[in-house]
Parts: C-alpha cells; structure tokens; sequence
C-alpha cells in the first residue's frame, strides 16, 4: 500500500538524514521507533504529503504522492490519510461534532452525521458531541482527534507521540484505541513514538 | 457546516473585537448614509418647492431670505411692497404668471398665505376635500396642516401674528377651513391658503377699528395696499438676463432667482457636509485599520487552526477565502448596522426637528446606498487581504511541531 523507496531530507541548516527503504501493506500497524531529533516527524510529515522530501519517491496506492499538484495534494491527504499529532489541535471556536464535520468538509467529502457520532460512541465520548474543546481533558480531547483522523475513513492512519503527554493507563488506552479503530475501519496503522510503553502492543517496527 | 459557520463561529469566538469592528463600520457607514439622505432630501425639497419659480420680486434685503420666506417658508419675509408696483411688474410683457403672496399670520406654526388662484395652478394644487377658498376668511389647508392640527370642514380657528407661535391672536375674525389639499409633497402640504383680503382683514382691523370697508372694497384684493412677494413665471427664458435687471435698477424691490440663491445656499451647506463626509471616510479609515490589527494579531494564533485545516485537507485557497470571508462578514454586517442607524437617526431627528416645513425623515432610501453596502465589502476584503496572505507563508510541518 505504501512504499518508500530511497528517501532522503535535506534539513535547512545542512543536515542530512536517510531513511531506509519501508514497506507497508493494508492494515498493517507498525511503530516508528527513533530517538527524539532523528527525524520521525520529518519521516510522517513526508509520508503525509506536508513536505517534500530532498529525494526519492513514495507511493501510497500507486500514486506517486509528490507529483501531485499542491491542491490535489491537499485533497488526496484529506481523503486518505488520517492524522492525529502529538497534541490534540481542535478548532477551539467549534464543538466536538462540529470539529468532525469540520474534517468532512474541509476535504470536500459529504458530512455523514451518523457515522460520526457512531465513531464518538465506539470512542465512549458521545456524551461530550456539543462540548467544546476547551472543555474537555487530554485524555477527552485525545479521543475526539482520533474520531476526526477517522471521520473520512482513511487508508492510512497516522498517529504523531500520541501518548507522550499522558499517563499509563491512558497511553494504553489510547494505543488500544488506535488499533482496534485502525482495524475496525480498514486502515493502516503508523504510530511514531520513542515511548517504551508503546512496544509492546505492536510487533513491526521501523527503526530510525 | 460550511465557510460561513466556520467565520461566524471565529467570530462569535471574538465577541468583543468583532463588536468594536462593527460598531467602528456602522458608524462610518451610519454617518455617510445621514449625509447622503440628508442632502438628498433637502436637495430634492428645495428643487421640488421652487419647481417652475423663475424670480421672486419682494423688498429690498438679503435675497437669499427673500427665497426662503417666500418659497420655502422657513425664514422671515424681507418687508413688504406696494401692491400697485407688484400689479404693474404682474403685468409686465415678459411675465407669464404672477403669484402674490401676503404673509404675516400662523397658525400653529403653519403659515396663513394670503394669495390668488394662480397659487393653486403655479404649484399644480388640487383638492382631496371640500373647496378652494372663495371669499375672505375660508382658507384651504395642506394636508399635513390638516393631519397634525386635526382640522376638518367646516373648522374654524383664529390665526396669530407673526410667523411662529401663539401670542398674538387675531381673535376679531376666525377663519374656516373650506377645503383640504391632496398631499402634494412639498411645500404647500403646510400651508394655509386664503386670499390675500382675508389677510388685510385680520390687519386692517386692529389699526383702524372704526373704519368700516364695504364689501365691494375687500373685495378687491390687490388696491393701494402692500403684498409680501410676487412669484414670477417668464413667458421665454431670455428673461433671465432682462428682467431681474429692470426690476432691481427701476424699481424699489428686489429679484432673487431661486436657482441661484437655492444654489449659493447649498454651496454653504456642502461645506459641513463635506467635513461630515471626511469624517466618515476617516472613521471608516480606523475600522479598516482595526479590522487588518485583529485579524492580522489572531493570525499568529488562528495559523494553528489554518494549519490543521490544510492538514485535514483544505486547500490554500479555500482557506484564502476563509479569511477573506471573515472580514468581508464584519464589514458587510457593520454596514448593514449603519444604514439601520442612519435611518434611525434620521428619523429621530425629523421627529425633534421645529419646522414642519423642511422635515427629514428616515424612512426613504436613496440609490447611492447601495454604494455603501460595496464600500463595505471593498474596506472587508482590502483589510483582510494581507492576513490572508500569510496562508501562503504558512508552513504546516513547521507550525504543528511547534507548541501551541
């Protein structure tokens, strides 16, 4: 589904990193294991389409991703990739439901308002739709971004230091929570982290 | 969930700078709108009032007085003139209509005009009730008269002297109202009308008392007495050269025009209002300068927010317009406030306004309104243009590892 072949980055201020070769088929879930500062997020900005790499191709389903036009970049990213960041961004003026919407239409994809709170409730948080984020705890506002990496059923699903803030018990919530959700919605799965606690849920691993 | 909701909501978010935003664009617009009705009415109130007057002979004074107590019935007649000279100009080759006038008296406020019949065909006046007056004390009243002073047919009532106010009342003789005028929008739509011996009447009896005229004599209306102002209609346009000349050189009245003066006046105002309108266009300078700070300060936070839009897959572009569309919603909603509040105020001021005769009220639009609800749109989108820009500076890689 994924491969990424001779990829290099050339970083502004000279330095140069290189990433192995990765395979990745449909539904895997792997772990993006490296030290901080060795270019995981670079590595996932790439794979997201958010920055072009120095060299070297990938290919997400056959399409080359960088020789798309930027707006069908942005489109392609909206439709199939799912993200979720180390923080939860949400839009702090909109509710919870209207965040997911949000995702829908900024990716020029019908809003499915069952789907949606469907995902909420498979998360447990259908009682915080009309909350707003400022709201919600970490733990909360966690969820909800998974719900909104979701809303447009994506092929890939990738998940930045998703556990870097929180405790155990909700880091190993969460991390079930991405591959159960991955799984039940028929997506790849990466999830880029240094934290050990992560480990042992998931077998592949990439090393940087 | 579109653009439109994602804006508002932002801006609801913002309550207290979108206020200040709009409440600085209503108030720029509000002022323009003022001016712009405002000048308008007056301007049409004065062409509508002087329509088909080409001169007014009255005493010598200010002419521009002349103009506006003749015409428009608002300040004090310059003196009066000898009947038998006003008859003989009447009469004059070049003259196709002659109107005079004799005023002098009020009735709360609404003038008594003493007058003839070629009043009623100078301003086109045709009855809604009852008769033109026929003989001394009936008179015929506009339709405002008859609205705010609830007189009907039959009514009758005692003028005062003087212009304004109840003081002196001519309690020898009282009018009777004969007839009501249709509406005609303009000036006569305040007037009391009735011939000029009525007029005479009400004077003649308080200095000579013991005088008794006969009938035959009132009856006449023009004789060795004095009228106030004669309008003058010239058979030919040429006359405007001749006739004001001979009648300020040969004779002891003088002419206005009341192009000219309605012109001079004007110009007098048109400096105020254009003050008024700097002004305005200032104000609206600060709402387009306040406008660009806030949306420009909340881009440093709101480029978290653009930036998980691109990454949830908004093109650059939409979120562009998103922006865009942010300012444009303020300064389309300001402007629609600030007509409301030029209407309004309008309106108040007409209601507070002392002469009836020059009223304004708020509840007419003009077309160049419509400009200001463009102007609004054109200071939305220039103010919010630059922060719209950094949307194409935005490094979405860079921007998310940051912190917030």
């Amino acid at each position: 589904m994924i491969n990424i072949r001779s990829l290099s980055h050339v970083y502004e201020k000279g330095r140069k990193i290189k990433f192995p070769d990765w395979r990745i088929e449909d539904m895997d879930q792997w772990l993006l294991l490296g030290a901080s500062g060795c270019g995981k997020s670079t590595l996932l900005h790439i794979i997201s389409g958010l920055l072009k790499p120095t060299q070297g191709e990938i290919l997400i389903n056959d399409t080359d991703l960088y020789s798309l036009s930027a707006r069908g970049m942005d489109r392609f990213r909206g439709r199939h990739i799912g993200i979720i960041f180390q923080r939860p961004h949400l839009i702090r003026s909109l509710n919870v439901l209207d965040n997911l919407e949000l995702a829908a239409v900024m990716a020029a994809m019908p809003i499915d308002h069952e789907r949606n709170l469907l995902l909420l409730k498979d998360l447990g948080i259908e009682a915080l739709a009309k909350r707003y984020p400022d709201e919600l705890s970490q733990g909360q506002l966690q969820r909800v971004s998974v719900a909104r990496a979701l809303v447009n059923k994506p092929d890939l699903l990738i998940a930045d230091e998703p556990t870097s803030s929180l405790d155990d018990e909700n880091a190993a919530q969460v991390i079930e929570m991405l591959t159960t959700q991955a799984k039940d919605n028929g997506a790849a799965l990466i999830i880029a982290t240094h934290d050990q606690r992560v480990r042992e849920h998931i077998a592949k691993t990439y090393l940087l | 969930m579109n653009i439109f909701k994602i804006s508002s909501k932002n801006l609801v978010r913002n309550k207290l700078t979108t206020i200040l935003n709009i409440i600085l664009v209503a108030f720029g617009v509000g002022i323009l709108s003022i001016l712009f009705l405002a000048s308008n009415q007056i301007g049409n109130k004065l062409e509508k009032n002087a329509k088909d007057i080409d001169l007014v002979v009255g005493a010598k004074g200010s002419p521009l007085q002349l103009i506006l107590s003749s015409i428009y019935h608002i300040d004090y007649p310059t003196g009066n003139i000898p009947a038998t000279d006003a008859y003989k100009l009447a009469h004059n080759p070049m003259v196709k209509r002659a109107v005079p006038l004799a005023l002098g008296d009020n009735y709360n406020g609404y003038r008594i005009v003493g007058t003839d019949t070629s009043f009623s065909h100078l301003y086109g006046l045709s009855i809604l009730k009852g008769n033109f007056w026929q003989k001394d004390l009936e008179v015929t009243i506009g339709s405002t008269v008859a609205s705010s002073s609830k007189l009907k047919i039959g009514d009758s009532f005692f003028g005062a002297h003087g212009l304004t106010g109840n003081g002196d009342i001519h309690k020898q003789h009282a009018y009777v109202v004969k007839g009501i005028l249709k509406p005609e929008g303009n000036i006569t739509d305040n007037l009391i009308l009735t011939n000029i011996g009525s007029v005479y009447k009400m004077h003649e009896e308080k200095h000579e008392q013991v005088q008794h005229h006969s009938s035959a004599a009132e009856a006449k209306e023009i004789n060795d007495k004095q009228i106030t102002a004669l309008l003058i209609q010239y058979k030919s346009p040429m006359s405007v050269i001749l006739f004001p000349r001979m009648v300020n050189q040969s004779t002891n009245m003088q002419a206005a025009s009341p192009a000219m003066e309605s012109a001079r006046l004007f110009s007098l105002i048109g400096v105020g209002i254009d003050t008024l309108q700097w002004f305005a266009v200032f104000i609206m300078a600060i709402a387009a300068l306040s406008i660009f700070i806030s949306l420009y300060n909340a881009m440093k936070e709101r480029k978290y927010d653009l930036a998980i839009m691109r990454c949830l897959g908004a093109s650059r572009s939409k979120l562009f317009f998103l922006v865009m569309f942010e300012g444009i919603l303020v300064t389309v909603v300001g402007a629609c406030f600030g007509l409301l509040i030029g209407h309004a105020a309008l309106e108040v001021i007409g209601a507070y306004q002392e002469s009836s005769q020059a009223k304004l009220t708020g509840l007419t639009a003009v077309p160049q309104e419509i400009y200001l609800i463009w102007i609004g749109l054109f200071i939305g989108s220039l103010a919010s243009l630059i922060p719209a820009m950094q949307i194409y500076k935005v490094d979405i890689a860079a921007t998310l590892t940051k912190d917030r």
